[in-house]
């Protein structure tokens, strides 16, 4: 689970239930009335960070501004339970959400099973040419469109720049790198070099590409997760720990990651776009310019970050679809995406919108974008969300050594395999 | 899945219930003669009865037909909106048993199971007899005591668990600041799998013993202290008295709460859950969270083999509950 379980996740989720249980407000059946204008309840579940929430919530009620019969309810569900929390709703059908943020990974999988209706045509066509060729390719299943890219993003290295400065190294780039400038920092600072989430799989991917490896091999239908890169990638992951270059938890990764970054305990973590905001509100990150972005480590064959970011869904199920849509329209307009460019440091989809000049000025995303541009383009395939959760029990039992690299590589084949079943 | 892992229990309060109404003799025609006499109280209980069927009954015999099936998320029928999805899923046997016990995956999880479940149950056990002793006695702010030692059990049980979560944080953890303070290097508590298991089954039993020790205090209480008199005026000292009166006399209290407890623990998903998520890795994996796993964290869903083990875990503390009846009754318990 990329954003991390945050612990908060059962409070909210009773949160949740109790605004679930508190009106059928989803149940209203106001469509398009003979006068064409919008009306009824669109309910929004919103995955975004605690400190992008707030930002979100906003751009959602401004919506009714513009739609003065439309009553938008906004639910934001933490990142790490959503997948399942979403599935619950959609199959149950009772309290689903009309819209849905989903991951990149998961719209695949929502839409083979039914749940997600079609983007509309129109809409579809506007994608096709105004959005950036890669995010628009997320969107689809089965040669259909199902989501429209909200935002973009890949992983980068976080850096304290003065930090690295102190100790007089260079943002490295690659990991032998990494392993020289955290035993300098650590020996002029004293303090970690890199934080490496180890309780997440999305992590594992800059290793086992920067090993010139890949998860599966959609085109071949060929599971290489166990191939010699794939070794070799777990192996890269445990040296880091073992050298002392690299701190890593077993549990809470996300939180014990920023807080170990944004109060100056280590000087390195590996992060996306979506972290810039809560980094900002460190005390080590007062001066904004003390934040520096570099690409992500290269391993020993290779330089690769994964492709990811969020699409906007509407629910087959939702009883108020036209309403859902012209609510995604909306979300994924330039103005809105600029908007949270210039509040989140996010990543926007529409090609036109990084000709804007709050999008251009923006620093992360002067270094986000080339990045995104030379991301790895994952195999967009419906079980793309199942396979993090096997690989997540073996990346962990890899990096703190309760499973050498070979196990954990051919462990995750194993699962692998039970999930995509005539896979060679 | 909660379905299930509720059945267990109530199934085996059942068997405790049936066994009663067993030792107070049937005989044929007795049932007649009863519906016709009382068939008052059987309508009043009729709701009751049918409610407990839909409830139990109904998902349950769901459940045992699913794990004969090889239903998944993507082949039940379901209707979204416009989208209609057929089901085609069909009926395997008993495949899905043969896979699961093939698979050395339950043997690992029914392993740590019964390890977490005995060394939960008797540290409950012990902890609460002594608190129990310690409290059974006239003293200044008894009642204060009593209040203390009753909290964990009153605050609800996911904020405890999260509380100790904070605390056992390895990086910013209180646990390891007080360490850190004693000169003692950061324990990995969540982190490493020997420590995950240690720390669920601190959290579990600090959740545990204030009802092991109410219940107690109350078989404790029911003991005539006449017998302590006597006992004392033969000059036995406070061991022997312990030993010979006391354990005797909660014999029929404590056999209770161990069944319980045992139950109780062998399916207790939130600790295990919100703990560690039954990590570091799956080190802390009990059989119903791998259950709930395979329902409903991995995907597509596995609705057949959650089943399967739904079905495994009520067999297994099924036979628990008839050997521990009959080794009780060998005792000489009414129970």
């Amino acid at each position: 689970m990329r954003r991390g379980i945050a612990a908060t996740a059962l409070v909210a989720t009773l949160a949740l239930a109790a605004t679930a249980c508190g009106g059928s407000d989803s149940s209203d059946s106001g469509d398009k009335k003979s006068s064409g204008e919008l009306s009824g309840t669109v309910t929004w579940w919103d995955t975004s960070n605690d400190t992008e929430k707030a930002t979100f919530k906003k751009i959602a009620e401004d919506f009714h501004a513009q739609h003065p019969k439309v009553t938008v309810k906004y639910v934001n569900v933490p990142y790490g339970d959503a997948q399942n929390k979403i599935k619950n709703a959609f199959s149950s059908g009772s309290d689903a959400p009309d819209v849905i943020r989903a991951d990149v990974g998961w719209v695949a999988d929502f839409a083979s099973l039914g749940y997600l209706d079609k983007v509309p045509d129109a809409k579809a066509k506007e994608v096709d040419s105004a959005f950036l060729k890669q995010a628009a390719a997320s969107g689809r299943y089965d040669g259909q469109m199902y989501a429209v890219p909200q935002v973009i993003d890949t992983l980068g290295l976080f850096y304290n720049k003065k930090m690295l400065k102190d100790a007089g190294v260079e943002p490295p780039k690659s990991l032998e790198e990494v392993k020289t400038a955290a035993a300098a920092i650590k020996s002029k600072t004293g303090k970690t070099g890199l934080y490496l989430r180890g309780d997440d799989s999305y992590w594992f991917l800059p290793f086992i590409y920067g090993e010139g490896g890949d998860l599966v091999d959609a085109k071949n239908k060929k599971v290489t997760v166990d191939s010699p890169a794939g070794v070799k990638a777990f192996k890269a992951a445990r040296d880091l720990v073992t050298s002392g270059a690299a701190i890593t938890n077993a549990t809470d990764g996300w939180n014990n990651m920023e807080t170990a970054f944004k109060s100056g305990k280590v000087a390195m973590m590996v992060n996306g776009p979506w972290a810039v905001a809560d980094a900002y509100a460190g005390d080590e990150f007062k001066d904004k310019a003390n934040l520096g972005i570099a690409t992500v480590p290269a391993g020993s064959a290779a330089q690769g970050a994964p492709q990811g970011g969020h699409d906007l869904a509407v629910y087959a199920g939702s009883k108020n679809r036209d309403a859902s849509h012209a609510f995604v329209d909306y979300l994924t307009s330039q103005t809105v995406q600029v908007q949270t460019t210039k509040a989140l440091s996010l990543l926007p989809t529409r090609t036109a919108a990084y000709d804007q000049p709050d999008v251009k000025s923006n620093e992360m995303v002067q270094f986000f974008k080339p990045a995104v541009d030379k991301a790895v383009e994952r195999a967009w395939i419906p079980e793309n969300g199942a396979l993090f959760e096997p690989l997540k029990l073996q990346f962990t039992k890899a990096v703190t050594g309760a499973s050498s690299p070979e196990d954990a590589a051919k462990a995750s084949a194993t699962a692998f395999h039970k999930i995509l079943k005539d896979w060679k | 899945m909660t379905v299930h892992t509720g059945q267990s229990t109530a199934k085996a309060a059942g068997e405790g219930a049936r066994g009663r109404g067993r030792a107070t003799g049937e005989r044929p025609g007795r049932l007649r003669r009863a519906l016709s006499t009382h068939w008052y109280a059987w309508t009043m209980v009729a709701p009751v009865v049918i409610v407990l069927g839909v409830i139990i009954g109904w998902p349950l015999g769901r459940g045992i037909y699913l794990s004969l099936t090889d239903a998944n998320e993507r082949n039940v029928g379901r209707t979204i909106g416009a989208n209609h999805i057929d089901a085609t899923y069909k009926f395997v046997g008993l495949d899905n048993y043969v896979d699961v016990l093939n698979d050395p995956v339950f043997m690992q999880r029914l392993w740590w199971t019964v390890v977490w479940t005995v060394c939960c149950v008797a540290s409950t056990f012990l902890l609460g007899l002594v608190l129990a002793n310690m409290l059974n006695r006239e003293f200044r702010g008894r009642a204060a005591y009593r209040m203390m030692l009753i909290l964990p059990w009153a605050v609800p049980g996911f904020v405890s668990v999260f509380a100790w979560r904070f605390l056992f944080n390895r990086d910013n953890g209180l646990l390891n600041k007080v360490l850190d303070g004693g000169g003692i290097s950061a324990v990995p508590w969540l982190d490493d799998p020997t420590w995950a298991k240690f720390s669920v089954i601190a959290v579990n039993v600090w959740l545990g013993v204030p009802f092991m020790m109410v219940a107690i205090l109350g078989g404790l209480q029911s003991i005539p202290g006449e017998l302590y008199e006597a006992a004392e005026m033969d000059g036995a000292g406070p061991w022997k008295r312990f030993v010979y009166i006391t354990i005797p006399g909660l014999r029929s209290v404590s056999s209770t709460v161990i069944l319980l407890s045992t139950i109780w623990t062998f399916n207790m998903f939130p600790v295990i859950f919100l703990l560690t998520r039954g990590g570091p890795g799956d080190s802390t994996e009990i059989l119903v969270t791998q259950a709930f796993r395979q329902a409903f964290v991995e995907s597509p869903r596995d609705f057949a083999g959650s089943a399967t083990w739904g079905v495994l875990i009520l067999a297994v503390l099924m036979i628990f509950a008839l050997v521990y009846r009959r080794s009780l009754r060998k005792q000489g318990e009414v129970w």
